[in-house]
C-alpha cells in the first residue's frame, strides 16, 4: 500500500464484475486495518520467540523466557507450602486440645480448615456445614454428635471415616433392620414410642406408646439406652432431642426402624489430607458451634 | 430404468434397517434403525407408485431451482423455534433445577437436552440456513440452475434425517461426548454421504456458471463445505463396539483426543458459523442495501487470511491443561492474528452501507443485518481476547464462555439468518413485499434486548464465578466452595432465561410474519430465469 492520495470512497471505481446486480468497489485496504494486521503478525513472531512455541521432531522451542505452566504452578505451590510450613509443622505436632488455647494456631487452623472443608466435605455436609437431612448427612453446626464432639473425637472421625471398607480403624456400628426381627404391630408400637421421646413430633397413635415400652426395652436400649439419649461409643443417636439425622416424621422413623440406616463416610487421612489439614478441618468443625 | 435401481436400493436399505433393528443392542440404535426403515420404506412405496408413469419432460435448465430453497427456508424457521425453545428450557433448568423432572430423568434432564439445544441451533437451524441460502446464492451469482437435478433434494432431506437421527439419539443416550460432534458413528456416516452430495451440487453449479468470476460469497460457502467435511471426518474417526449398537470408541486418546476435538470444535465455529455465514452476509447485505461491496481487495485478503489462520486456533480451548505449552502458545498467537482477518468481513459488511445509511431508519431488515455484523465484530474481538492465556485463566470454564458463544450465535448467526429469511421469503414465493415491517421491528427489538440480557448476565456471572474460584484469604486458602459460586449465580441465570424468552418471542413473531407474507401479500410475477448479469 504505497502512498496514495486519500480519495473519497465514492471516487473508487468498481472492479467491473457484476453478479445478480451486485458490484464491487475497488477500495484499497483500510490503512488502520492493514497496520493492525501487520502489528499482530510482528507481535506473534516476537511472542513465539519469547515463549515455548515451535515444535520440532522431539521437542519444541522452549522460548527465551524459559516460561512453563508446569514450572509456574509447581513454584506457586512450593511458595504457598513454604509460607505455611512452620505453622503446619506446629499444627501437626502439638497436643490436639492445645490448638484452641493458642490464638495464632487456632485462627490459622480455622482458616485452613474452612478451605479444606469447602473442597473435601461440602459435597455431603453442605458448604455451610448444615448437612443434608434427605441423605442422612449430619448437621455439624448443632451440638448433637453421633460419635462425639470433642476435638479428639472429631479428629478420629475425619481421619478414619465411618463404616467404610478402606480404613480398618473406621468407626463401626450397625443397626439391625427390625423389619426382619419384629412383627409389624411391634414395629408400629416402637415407631410411636420413638416419636414420643422427641419434642419435635407427636406420636401418630399415642395409644400405642405405653404398651410399646417393653418392645423398646428389649430391642433398643442396648444402643440407644433406657432413656433414649443414645451412645456415642456406638454412634447411636440421641432420640430425645429435636435433632433428626434422617427425619423424625412417622414415615421416616418407620423406614429407619424397618430397614435400618448405614451411613458411610470415607477416611480423609492417608493419601487425601495431611495431618495438619485433618487437624485444621477438625478445628474448623469443632469451632462451628457445637464442639465439646 | 432409474426407478428400478432406486426400488432395489430402497428395498435393500429397508430390509437391512429392519434386520439391524431386530439385533439392536440399545434403544437409541433401535429407534434410529426403525427411523431409517420407515423413511426408506416410505420412499420405496412412493417410488413404486410413481414408476412407469408417463412424465412430461420439461426443460428446466433455464430456471433456478427454488423449490429446495423454499423447503430449506421453512426448515430453518421451524428448527429455529425448536432450538430456541430447548435453549430456553435448559436455561430455566439451570436456574431452577426442579425443572429436571423426576419422570423425565434419562430423557429430558439437562444433560440430555443440552446437546439437543446446541445441535438444533447450530446444525439444524444454522445448517439449514446455510444450505438453503448457499443454494439460492450460488444459483443467482452463477446464473445457473443447481447442478445434479434432484441431488439437491437428496441433500435437503438427507440432512433432515441426520438431524432426526442425532436428536433421537441424544434423548436416548447415544453420544460420543464430543462437544458439537455428539452424534454416534452411524449418524456420522450418513452425514458424510449427505455432505459429499452437498459439495457436488455446490461445486457442480459453480463449474457450470455463466459468470466469468466466482463471487466472494461462493468462496466462503465453498471453504465452509470443504473444511467441515475434513473436520467432520477426522474428528469422528472411531470404531463401533458393535455394528448393531450405537456406541463407538474414538481412534484418539488422552490429550491427542482433546486436541482433535477442539481442532474440530473451534473450526466448527470458524468455518460453519463464521465462513459460511460470511458467505450469507456477502450476498444479502449488498442486495438488501442495493449498494456495491465496499472493497474487493479487502474481501480477497481477509478471505485467505481468515481460512489460513482459523484452522490453527483450536488449542486456545485447552490452555492450562495436559496440552503442551508450545501448542497452547500457537493456539493463542494464531487467535490474536485472526482478529483483523475476522474484522475484514465486518468492515466490508458495514462499509457496504456507506451511501445508504439512511436505510437503517427506514428498513428494519437492513437494521437486522447491520446489528448482526456488529455482533460479529464484537465476538471476533472478544474471542481473541479470551484466547490470551492470562484472560483465559479467569474466563475458562465460566459462563463468560457461554455469553461469548451466544453473542456470536444469537447476535451474528441468528440475526443475519433472520435478515436473509426476510429477504428470501417474498422473492421465493413471488410476493410484492413482507407482510409487515412493523413486526420486523418488533422482532428486531425483542431479539436485541434478549441478546443484551443474555450476554450481559453471562459476563457478570462469568467474571464473578471466575473471581470467586480464585479468591484466597491472607493465608492463601480458598474462600469459596464450588456450591457457593453456583448459588451466587442464580439471579443472573434468571435474567439469562428471560433474555432467551425474548429472543424466542421475536423468532415466533418472525414465523408469523413470514407465513402471513406467503398467505396475504399480493403476488407478483415470478422472476427465476437464469440470466447472467450484464
Amino acid at each position: 500500500m504505497a502512498k496514495q492520495p486519500q480519495k473519497k470512497k465514492e471516487e473508487y471505481e468498481t472492479t467491473g464484475h457484476e453478479w445478480d446486480g451486485i458490484k464491487e468497489l475497488n477500495t484499497p485496504l483500510p490503512r488502520w486495518w492493514l497496520w493492525t494486521f501487520y502489528i499482530t503478525i510482528v507481535w506473534a513472531i516476537l511472542y513465539t520467540i519469547a515463549y515455548p512455541a515451535w515444535p520440532g521432531i522431539k521437542s519444541a522451542t522452549p522460548g527465551l523466557l524459559g516460561w512453563s505452566t508446569r514450572a509456574n504452578v509447581a513454584a506457586e505451590i512450593a511458595q504457598a507450602e513454604q509460607a505455611n510450613a512452620a505453622i503446619n509443622e506446629r499444627l501437626a505436632s502439638v497436643e490436639l486440645t492445645a490448638i484452641t488455647d493458642d490464638p495464632e494456631l487456632s485462627s490459622y487452623a480455622a482458616d485452613a480448615g474452612a478451605a479444606v472443608f469447602k473442597t473435601w466435605c461440602a459435597q455431603c455436609h453442605g458448604s455451610g456445614a448444615a448437612g443434608v437431612q434427605a441423605g442422612g448427612y449430619p448437621n455439624l453446626l448443632d451440638d448433637a454428635w453421633l460419635w462425639g464432639g470433642t476435638i479428639e473425637d472429631i479428629h478420629t472421625t475425619i481421619a478414619h471415616g465411618i463404616r467404610n471398607e478402606e480404613d480398618p480403624d473406621a468407626r463401626w456400628s450397625q443397626m439391625p433392620a427390625f423389619g426382619e426381627i419384629l412383627p409389624p404391630e411391634e414395629v408400629e408400637q416402637v415407631v410411636n414410642y420413638v416419636m414420643s421421646l422427641s419434642p419435635s413430633y407427636e406420636p401418630k397413635d399415642p395409644s400405642l406408646v405405653e404398651a410399646s415400652a417393653e418392645v423398646y426395652e428389649i430391642n433398643c436400649v442396648a444402643c440407644h439406652l433406657e432413656d433414649g439419649t443414645g451412645d456415642q461409643f456406638q454412634g447411636a443417636p440421641n432420640l430425645t432431642d429435636a435433632i433428626w439425622l434422617y427425619g423424625g416424621d412417622y414415615q421416616t422413623v418407620k423406614e429407619t426402624v424397618v430397614n435400618a440406616r448405614f451411613g458411610i463416610m470415607p477416611p480423609m487421612g492417608g493419601a487425601d489430607l495431611s495431618e495438619a489439614e485433618i487437624r485444621a478441618v477438625a478445628t474448623y468443625v469443632h469451632q462451628l458451634g457445637g464442639g465439646e | 430404468m432409474g426407478n428400478y435401481i432406486k426400488l432395489i436400493a430402497l428395498g435393500l436399505v429397508t430390509l437391512l434397517a429392519l434386520i439391524a433393528a431386530n439385533y439392536a443392542r440399545d434403544l437409541a440404535y433401535l429407534v434410529n434403525a426403525l427411523t431409517v426403515a420407515l423413511v426408506a420404506g416410505g420412499l420405496f412405496l412412493w417410488t413404486l407408485r410413481h414408476t412407469d408413469e408417463p412424465s412430461a419432460e420439461v426443460d428446466l435448465s433455464g430456471q433456478y431451482m427454488d423449490g429446495v430453497v423454499r423447503a430449506g427456508v421453512i426448515a430453518t424457521a421451524m428448527w429455529a423455534i425448536v432450538g430456541f425453545l430447548v435453549g430456553v428450557t435448559i436455561a430455566f433448568q439451570l436456574a431452577f433445577p426442579q425443572l429436571n423432572f423426576e419422570w423425565a430423568q434419562g430423557y429430558a434432564n439437562f444433560g440430555r437436552l443440552r446437546p439437543l439445544h446446541t445441535s438444533a441451533v447450530i446444525f439444524a437451524f444454522g445448517g439449514n440456513a446455510l444450505i438453503a441460502t448457499s443454494f439460492y446464492v450460488v444459483q443467482r451469482t452463477s446464473a445457473a440452475r443447481l447442478w445434479g437435478g434432484n441431488l439437491a433434494w437428496f441433500v435437503f432431506w438427507g440432512y433432515q434425517l441426520v438431524i432426526v437421527l442425532a436428536a433421537t439419539g441424544y434423548l436416548l443416550g447415544a453420544t460420543q461426548s464430543r462437544e458439537y460432534a455428539e452424534p454416534e458413528w452411524l449418524t456420522d456416516w450418513w452425514l458424510t454421504i449427505v455432505w459429499v452430495a452437498y459439495l457436488a451440487v455446490f461445486l457442480g453449479t459453480i463449474v457450470k456458471r455463466r459468470e466469468p468470476h466466482i463471487y466472494v460469497a461462493n468462496w466462503f460457502y465453498l471453504s465452509f463445505i470443504i473444511t467441515v467435511a475434513m473436520l467432520h471426518v477426522v474428528n469422528n474417526l472411531s470404531i463401533p463396539v458393535s455394528i448393531f449398537g450405537s456406541k463407538s470408541v474414538s481412534l484418539f486418546s488422552g490429550v491427542q483426543d482433546a486436541m482433535t476435538q477442539w481442532w474440530y470444535g473451534h473450526n466448527a465455529v470458524g468455518f460453519f458459523l463464521t465462513a459460511g455465514f460470511l458467505g450469507m452476509m456477502y450476498y444479502f447485505v449488498p442486495k438488501q442495501a442495493e449498494r456495491p461491496i465496499y472493497s474487493y481487495k479487502l474481501s480477497i485478503i481477509h478471505f485467505w487470511a481468515l481460512i489460513f489462520i482459523y484452522i490453527w486456533a483450536g488449542p486456545h480451548h485447552l490452555h492450562y491443561t495436559a496440552l503442551p505449552d508450545w501448542a497452547s502458545t500457537l493456539g493463542m498467537v494464531f487467535s490474536i492474528v485472526l482478529w483483523m482477518p475476522s474484522w475484514g468481513g465486518m468492515i466490508n459488511g458495514l462499509m457496504t452501507l456507506s451511501g445508504a445509511w439512511d436505510k437503517l431508519r427506514t428498513d428494519p431488515v437492513i437494521r437486522m443485518m447491520v446489528i448482526a455484523v456488529g455482533f460479529y465484530g464484537m465476538s471476533t474481538f472478544e474471542g481473541p481476547m479470551m484466547s490470551i492465556r492470562a484472560v483465559n485463566s479467569l474466563s475458562h470454564y465460566t459462563d463468560w464462555t457461554i455469553g461469548h458463544v451466544h453473542s456470536g450465535a444469537l447476535g451474528w448467526n441468528g440475526m443475519i439468518t433472520f435478515g436473509a429469511l426476510y429477504f428470501l421469503v417474498p422473492r421465493l414465493w413471488n410476493r410484492e413485499a413482507l407482510y409487515s415491517l412493523r413486526l420486523v421491528s418488533w422482532h428486531f427489538w425483542l431479539a436485541t434486548i434478549g441478546i443484551i440480557l443474555y450476554a450481559a448476565s453471562m459476563w457478570v456471572t462469568g467474571i464473578m464465578e471466575g473471581l470467586m474460584w480464585r479468591e484466597v484469604d491472607a493465608n492463601g486458602f480458598l474462600v469459596n466452595a464450588f456450591a457457593d459460586t453456583v448459588a451466587a449465580k442464580f439471579p443472573m441465570y434468571v435474567v439469562r432465561g428471560l433474555g432467551g424468552v425474548l429472543y424466542l418471542g421475536g423468532a415466533i413473531i418472525m414465523c408469523y410474519n413470514l407465513v402471513m407474507t406467503v398467505k396475504r401479500s399480493p403476488a407478483v410475477e415470478a422472476t427465476n430465469s437464469t440470466v447472467p448479469a450484464e
